[in-house]
């Protein structure tokens, strides 16, 4: 069978499998989220730490919670790994630097797992599983909580209430994320990914060779590092090391399950609305954006523009031979697209105009789908934003699933909207008139420009995949990396919440025979245009200086 | 004392020991629990595939190897090869070059890879395959592709005592197409060819 067929059918069965489960998994969350009855462990749980898991919370408590929550979270993780050394199963590393462990400790907090550090060099089995691989699961477990409260603020009326910070928190991580990751744990470990508590093994190969085996609970982290959009690699090379990602299969599921929640999401919000069409407006948007650059980053790889790539015969530097090309694009546009940042193959060699694609992936602010409850909230802000852009154009006020889009509303949006895109152009500009920036770059040209650019873009998105060329371990990058991954997670959250509240505070308003049907095919494609348009003007001087200079160039 | 300092100081206290138990059930029961199930129902996959010769372990299934002379990088004739690797297949320093597709540096390593790998089998440079000149995403990548290994199969014979239909047959052998018609690529490992190798050298 030709490489072009075996793509397709593995898109085709990618996209079979999430049709398959969305709609169970959308109605499970919607239930965990809606229910009245606390689980035995969640008792437990709630009793332990003192908190009332039934008092409702305005915006502003629930806020304090998500913050709090995140700051304790943070200096957690930075204590432990400046005295892992001094811990059991240490592997004898020594403490990580001041500067790495703050960019470490607020990169896993906010979901964004941007690395400046090598896992199997650095990292003790106690920092990597009762650390980092910790907050993935309650990282993801906030940022679906925020996305759940913005949707009670669309399906409640006349009340300031948002639900309870703890208990969406707990639930999150104990009915949704815990089962689907022991799942695909144990899938993982029978496709051979490692999963022990052992030491470094070394061997004596048939050249007379040692050479030496890494440890690891490996599938454990892989999993939730998948299913709650997180990313960061047990090693330094992340899904393109064997023992994290060892074939085909386990390729597909990764992808999957990187996609699931974020795509499953949008009918949870549809079933707690009243209306799934509403949900399914919204994933159409997802979806189709998704895979146009799917085809596009895939097209492009097969066609290797890229000078040395056309020497080689192909586009396989810094890709495995088990995925090839098709997988690894494949694998690489789900990554960029879900703010995960785990890659199989490494996107710094990838062909000048695919960087540019992935890029802009990150860039549209990840929204198709996002990642785990952020691709949620993210895209329910565009849809905002679009509205208004119809409202403007008939001269109506801008309404949507019956709450009116006044001026409190849009202002929210507006500097929801401007968050990311000011993190990462000042970073990007400040990072380039400094030496720093050029000194950081491995590649020349309009490339090395562009993994400046990509750093800023992941870590203020909270991707946290890399032009990995370039060399992020400074003070410099490691403060100002760390600064935009928290203010391109937290204050984004905090307009959010705002909205949140201000929109269930409202009462409804009856749809008329004027009001913009959000459920139809229309509304997706001007949802589709408001993201594309809003974000082309903001990134396109930046992207032609970099990616598609050097893609044109070619 | 001011209230809103107590509030913040009692929130925090609070998300401090939320903290800590969830801690407890997603950093210890979690890792520990899939840990049990692994290594009863999967022991071998989950302490790293390794793979013995004569009795003895010589690596894992899944981490791909140097066969350079030992204690040089000169690519030792008698052993299938890899891919390049970037970090000299030492699985503590894993991932790749990070040169871009037009990057001048990474045009010169390509075009040094296919006159080396063309020389060194003695085939022309038309007929290396893209797997040969090109470095892994992980730098332990443990496959070539079926070209790779089919072009190598001449140097191998001969290095070895063997004739060519002999080391072909284990090449054949030794590739795996894709699962299920279309996960994974067509590929063949180094590792366990090169033991299967050895075996037929001995006889």
């Amino acid at each position: 069978m030709s490489s072009v067929l075996a793509d397709v059918l593995l898109v085709a069965a990618l996209i079979g499998a999430l049709a398959l489960v969305h709609r169970p998994l959308g109605d499970y969350m919607a239930a965990v989220y809606s229910s009245t009855k606390h689980l035995r462990v969640e008792k437990w749980i709630y009793r332990s730490v003192g908190a009332n898991p039934d008092a409702e919370m305005r915006w502003p408590a629930y806020l304090r919670g998500v913050l709090a929550f995140s700051a304790v979270g943070v200096i957690f993780l930075y204590v432990l790994q400046r005295v892992q050394d001094k811990l059991p199963l240490s592997l004898g590393f020594k403490p990580i630097t001041p500067d790495q462990a703050f960019n470490t400790a607020v990169s896993f907090v906010s979901n964004t797992n941007w690395q400046s550090y090598s896992g199997e060099t650095a990292m003790s089995h106690i920092a990597q599983t009762a650390g980092l691989a910790v907050q993935n699961f309650v990282s993801a477990a906030v940022g679906i909580a925020v996305a759940v409260a913005l949707v009670r603020g669309f399906a409640r009326s006349r009340t300031g209430d948002l639900g309870n910070f703890w208990t969406d928190l707990v639930r999150g991580t104990v009915r949704i994320l815990l089962p689907l990751s022991v799942i695909a744990a144990v899938l993982l470990i029978s496709a051979g990914a490692i999963q022990n508590f052992g030491d470094l093994h070394t061997i004596t190969t048939l050249t007379g060779d040692k050479q030496a085996i890494s440890p690891g609970a490996v599938a454990s982290q892989e999993a939730i590092k998948d299913v709650g959009t997180n990313g960061g690699g047990f090693f330094n090379a992340n899904s393109a090391h064997p023992f994290e990602n060892p074939g085909g299969f386990t390729n597909l599921l990764e992808i999957f399950l990187l996609l699931v929640i974020p795509f499953s999401l949008p009918r949870t919000f549809g079933k707690m609305v009243g209306n799934v069409r509403q949900g399914y407006a919204i994933v159409a948007a997802m979806g189709i954006i998704w895979f146009l650059a799917v085809v596009a980053v895939t097209w492009i790889e097969y066609a290797h523009p890229g000078t040395a790539s056309q020497i080689a015969g192909g586009s396989m530097e810094g890709k495995e031979q088990r995925f090839g090309e098709g997988p690894s694009s494949l694998f690489a546009v789900s990554t960029t697209m879900t703010s995960t940042g785990s890659v199989n193959s490494f996107h710094d060699s990838y062909q000048g105009l695919s960087g540019g694609v992935l890029l802009l992936g990150m860039m549209l602010g990840e929204i198709a789908p996002g990642g785990v409850g952020s691709g949620l909230y993210g895209m329910l802000i565009m849809a905002i934003i679009a509205v208004f852009l119809a409202g403007l154009m008939v001269g109506r006020t801008p309404e949507y699933l019956g709450k009116k889009i006044g001026t409190r509303e849009i202002k929210l949006a507006a500097c929801y909207i401007l968050i990311t895109p000011a993190l990462v152009l000042i970073g990007t500009a400040v990072a380039m008139a400094l030496p720093d920036g050029k000194e950081a770059m491995t590649n020349i040209d309009a490339h090395g420009f562009s993994e400046v650019l990509y750093a800023y873009t992941s870590a203020s998105n909270n991707n946290g995949s890399a032009f990995a060329g370039f060399g992020a371990n400074t003070p410099f990058f490691n403060t100002t990396l760390g600064l935009c991954m928290t203010l391109g997670r937290f204050l984004p959250m905090v307009f959010v919440l705002a909205l949140a509240g201000s929109l269930a505070e409202q009462k409804p308003i009856p749809a008329t025979a004027g009001t913009l049907r959000t459920e139809k095919p229309l509304f997706t494609g001007l949802l589709v245009g408001a993201i594309m348009i809003i974000t082309g003007l903001t990134f396109f001087p930046a992207l032609a200086l970099g990616p598609l200079a050097e893609g044109l160039a070619a | 004392m001011n209230t809103s300092v107590v509030n913040t100081a009692r929130m925090l206290w609070a998300a401090l020991r939320m903290l800590l138990v969830l801690t407890l059930v997603t950093g210890v029961i979690y890792p520990l629990v899939v840990t049990g199930i692994g290594q009863a129902a999967f022991h071998d996959q989950a302490n790293g595939s390794m793979v013995k010769a004569d009795g003895k372990e010589v690596g894992s299934r899944l981490i791909g190897q140097s066969w350079s002379i030992k204690g040089t990088d000169k690519p030792d004739p008698k052993w299938f090869q890899g891919r390049p690797s970037n970090s000299g297949y030492d699985p503590l320093a894993t991932g790749s070059s990070q040169l871009g597709a037009s990057d001048p540096t990474l045009v010169k390593h390509v075009q040094a890879a296919k006159k080396q790998v063309a020389e060194f089998n003695r085939v022309s440079e038309s007929e290396v395959p893209v797997d040969a000149v090109t470095g892994s995403a992980s730098a332990i990548d443990p496959d070539i592709s079926p070209q790779y290994a089919d072009i190598q199969v001449k140097r191998v014979a001969e290095a070895n005592g063997l004739t060519a239909a002999r080391v072909e047959r284990l090449v054949k052998d030794h590739t795996q197409g894709r699962t299920l018609g279309f996960l994974d690529q067509p590929r063949v490992n180094v590792l366990e060819l090169n033991i299967a190798l050895k075996e037929a050298a001995k006889n």
